[in-house]
């Protein structure tokens, strides 16, 4: 059924008309996410402004079987939040509060359309530190963070989202306000429906709040640039690193074809020549960073770099991390269309990755630069391409299919990062079973009967 | 429908440029619009989907799409935080034409840009004629600050605290100059612009006392027209392009190594939409490339020109902000040079403020169209001067200037509003 004039209206009285967006424009420009996947244009786009209309939208929607995406900011790479056509996008940035920042016991809670950079910089300012740091960060959502279990540069040593989430309460499709998890550091009440609501991408429930649990900051921290002439070299030191029991905040890789774009895009002296660079930061006591920054550059010559540079001050630690934020706007620029993919393999597989994703760039005549979270694996293969060049995107498909059978092959997984959302859901049996999308087809269709929550994302039709 | 397939048709040549956009949606993180408002379609990304839709035939709503494109500053943030480099601002101009050409202008605006702007002299004539009479209209709004509110419920003007029309402009005051090159060995063009000349001519005045004092000769040419972005944002190409040929006739008949002015948007126009947007004779072109090489905004040229620089200022001094136009900052990256201007005079202490890199909310005829948003913008703006705890608000834009002495002058502080140029030439004796 789709949205009558007499459900809007329903809708209206319940948000305020501001808050019910129905022209044509509105709903084109909620058809879309950062996924190069095509466009599905909604019905009804509703924007609540507490929680409390927020479950009865749920509830009137779940009534009238209408299909809801959840909506942070749109940043999604695998299209998890591109509606339903015909459909409802809920969007959550109105419930953007921070609805407590607990310094004695270290946590926070927040509703879902808290924007991520600024609840990570208001944590800060009371001298606390939330780590997770996606590329989105600027605008991405706590909510959107939650339900992709977004990553970022700081995996290796300090988690992902799922590690600093506490509790969630969320709305099921009946609008009824389901809690889990709690404020204390234990808790085992109940089954984990906080850690299934953690990257279940809008498919289970709609968040209400998020608790969120925050850490001491780091006192020191120092960076470094190594240069390498193999990506085997660089990989070796990554292991090296790790076996040396030192676990640094960041480890970044970039391939050579990574480094000349940035090199090309900032003209800040990168090494065109190095196959590999690895970026470096250990953080901690200033103590304890000064010895690890030593037994790290030590690890970095004795695995063949060529050069290691340590970062002095905070303009030269600046430099460092601008090359590697350089990466993908650099490589964006090259070609009109830019798919960024996460594969993620054992860190042990990086060289064996790389090496396919070569073979692949040859095998399908494309262009593929790779960098990304060495210490966790998680790499970014980066295919640079033109949508509308139909052949060229036929072999873009294929390539894509083939970096996934590679990374699974080698042990990995199909998303690092990004969650599977309608891009990787066709893959998703290859990696788990037969039996797990059944036993996952099987819950979500208690919880949502109706199957109004995000239809199509994860698990497929 | 024929006529909606050619606006489909003549938008598809915008296709190569709007699919650079990979829709990473960054440009929510600084849009002062979609700031307030949180719709997509306010944002950048929504624009360039929704004219991509239209062209694409997906979407039919033309009217919906072109309000849409008009909801927008054109400050240019989103562009230079974008991580494709998607060149936002030629797309919206390019497309703001091509809507204009499908719906054509609107009367008000057809009567100003064609009938107005496009003449000089009788453009003059009015707004002469006009400062004249506003005193009937208008009434003191603060004394400090020097603006003024209207007196009736006017069109256009509505509740706006505004610097009335200047008594004497400019080209009153200095009808032209052909000076030769001075001591410093330099001979530079002038264009003060519109708002300068009407409203502001203390700028112009500044401006050219500061040049006698660093010895360099000025060519003042009589009869310059706008430069023409008024009409350009408007999507009036055509007032853009005799607009373009009448300030380039003036200023070809002159010699000089930089032509430069006290207002961030003809600047940035001058530099950036006269060689690229005007499509005239490939001699004119090429003329226009040269011109746009020597132009500078007038900090510029005294810090990496002539070479003014940072003097110890007194504790006691009255404290200046500095407010980044957008079209310094944003398109032509110039951000040290005024905030070095404002410290070379010892009588100011320098404060920063916060977000002063943020978009003041006028944006041109955007402040008309959508005052309230406008406010919104602007009333930030003009807490974070407050919060400051500076006595002046400076900038390097006229419209900045106009928009901030709105906003301040409703915030009674008191908080006067100047050039930079004008903190510069307060140090300079009146007889030099």
């Amino acid at each position: 059924m789709s949205a009558n004039a007499a459900l809007i209206k329903e809708f209206e009285t319940l948000l305020g008309k501001e808050n019910v967006l129905t022209s044509e424009t509105d709903l084109h420009s909620y058809s879309y996410d950062a996924a190069v996947l095509d466009s599905k244009t909604p019905a009804l786009v509703l924007r609540p402004t507490n929680s409390e209309a927020l479950g009865k939208a749920v509830a009137l929607c779940n009534e009238n079987e209408l299909k809801i995406t959840v909506r942070g900011a749109g940043t999604n790479l695998s299209g998890g939040t591109i509606p339903h056509p015909g459909g409802v996008v809920i969007l959550t940035n109105a419930l953007n509060k921070i609805l407590e920042i607990n310094e004695q016991d270290l946590y926070a809670r927040v509703q879902p359309g808290v924007v991520t950079a600024q609840f990570a910089a208001e944590v800060a300012s009371r001298g606390l530190f939330y780590p997770p740091d996606p590329g989105s960060q600027a605008v991405s959502t706590l909510g959107g963070n939650v339900a992709e279990n977004a990553g970022g540069l700081r995996g290796l040593k300090y988690g992902v989202t799922k590690d600093y989430v506490m509790g969630v309460d969320f709305f099921d499709v009946d609008g009824q306000l389901v809690k889990s998890g709690s404020r204390t550091v234990k808790c085992v009440t109940g089954y984990n429906l906080t850690g299934l609501m953690v990257a279940s991408e809008g498919t289970l429930g709609v968040f209400e709040s998020i608790t969120l649990k925050l850490i001491p900051p780091v006192p020191a921290a120092k960076s470094m640039m190594a240069v390498f002439p193999s990506m085997n070299a660089a990989a070796d030191t990554v292991a090296a690193i790790i076996a040396a029991k030192i676990v640094p905040a960041t480890l970044e890789l970039m391939d050579n074809f990574t480094i000349r774009t940035v090199e090309n895009f900032r003209k800040a002296g990168l090494p065109v020549d190095a196959e590999a660079l690895l970026l470096i930061e250990v953080d901690g006591h200033p103590a304890q960073v000064a010895e690890e920054a030593e037994k790290v550059e030590a690890i970095c010559k004795a695995n063949k770099a060529t050069s290691v540079t340590v970062a002095q001050d905070a303009a030269q630690r600046d430099k460092v991390w601008q090359a590697r934020r350089d990466a993908l706007p650099a490589l964006a620029k090259l070609r009109p269309t830019c798919v960024l993919e996460d594969a993620t393999v054992p860190r042990s597989k990086i060289p064996a990755m790389i090496d396919a994703l070569g073979a692949i760039s040859k095998k399908y005549d494309l262009t593929i630069g790779t960098f990304g979270h060495a210490g966790d694996g998680n790499l970014h293969p980066t295919i640079l391409t033109d949508k509308r060049d139909t052949h060229e995107w036929e072999r873009v498909e294929k390539a894509i299919d083939e970096i996934f059978e590679k990374a699974l092959g080698l042990g990995g997984t199909l998303s690092g990062e990004h969650g599977i959302g309608m891009a990787k859901s066709k893959y998703l049996a290859k990696e788990t079973s037969k039996a797990t999308l059944e036993y996952s087809r099987k819950m979500k269709s208690v919880l949502d009967p109706k199957g109004i929550l995000n239809p199509g994302k994860i698990i497929g039709w | 429908m024929a006529e909606i397939k050619k606006l489909v048709t003549m938008l598809k040549e915008l296709d190569d440029q709007l699919v650079n956009c990979m829709k990473c949606g960054m440009c929510q993180a600084v849009c002062p619009i979609f700031k307030r408002t949180g719709r997509e379609a306010d944002v950048t990304r929504g624009k360039l989907a929704l004219v991509e839709g239209l062209a694409g035939e997906i979407l039919k709503d033309a009217d919906g799409v072109n309000e849409a494109l008009n909801r927008c500053l054109l400050c240019g943030t989103c562009q230079a935080n974008c991580p494709s480099g998607v060149q936002v601002v030629d797309i919206f101009l390019k497309a703001r034409a091509i809507m204009t050409g499908y719906f054509g202008l609107s009367p008000a605006k057809k009567l100003i840009f064609r009938r107005l702007l496009a003449h000089p002299g009788l453009f003059n004539l009015l707004t002469g004629m006009a400062s004249k009479f506003q005193g009937m209209f208008i009434k003191p709004a603060d004394q400090i600050i020097g603006s003024s509110c209207a007196r009736f419920n006017a069109p256009v003007v509505g509740d706006r605290h505004f610097k009335g029309l200047a008594q004497k402009p400019l080209r009153k005051i200095v009808s032209s100059l052909d000076e030769p090159a001075g001591k410093s060995g330099l001979r530079v063009a002038f264009f003060p612009g519109c708002v300068v000349d009407k409203m502001y001519p203390d700028v112009g005045t500044a401006s050219l006392k500061a040049l006698r004092h660093h010895g360099v000769g000025v060519f003042l040419p009589s009869g310059q027209a706008c430069c023409g972005i008024p009409a350009l944002s408007s999507g009036d190409r055509a007032t853009f392009e005799s607009l373009v040929r009448q300030n380039l006739a003036k200023f070809r008949a002159g010699q000089f190594d930089y032509l430069l002015t006290p207002c961030a948007t003809c600047t940035s126009t001058i530099k950036e939409l006269w060689p690229t947007m005007y499509k005239g004779a490939d001699a004119d072109v090429q003329a226009l490339k040269e011109l746009a090489e020597k132009t500078m905004d007038i900090s510029q040229f005294l810090v990496d020109v002539i070479g003014v620089d940072v003097q110890a200022a007194s504790s006691k001094a009255p404290k200046v902000t500095y407010h980044d136009p957008c079209h310094l900052k944003n398109s032509l990256g110039v951000t040290a040079q005024p905030r070095k201007v404002l410290k070379a005079n010892p009588a100011y202490q320098f404060v920063e403020m916060a977000e002063a890199g943020v978009c003041c909310g006028c944006g041109g005829s955007f402040n008309i169209n959508h005052y309230e948003m406008s406010k919104a913008i602007g009333t930030r703006k003009a807490e974070n001067v407050i919060a400051s705890g500076a006595d002046v608000a400076a900038t390097s834009c006229p419209a900045c200037m106009m928009q901030l002495t709105d906003m301040l002058s409703r915030q009674g502080k008191g908080v006067r509003v100047k050039h930079v140029i004008e903190c510069y030439a307060e140090m300079i004796s009146s007889a030099d």
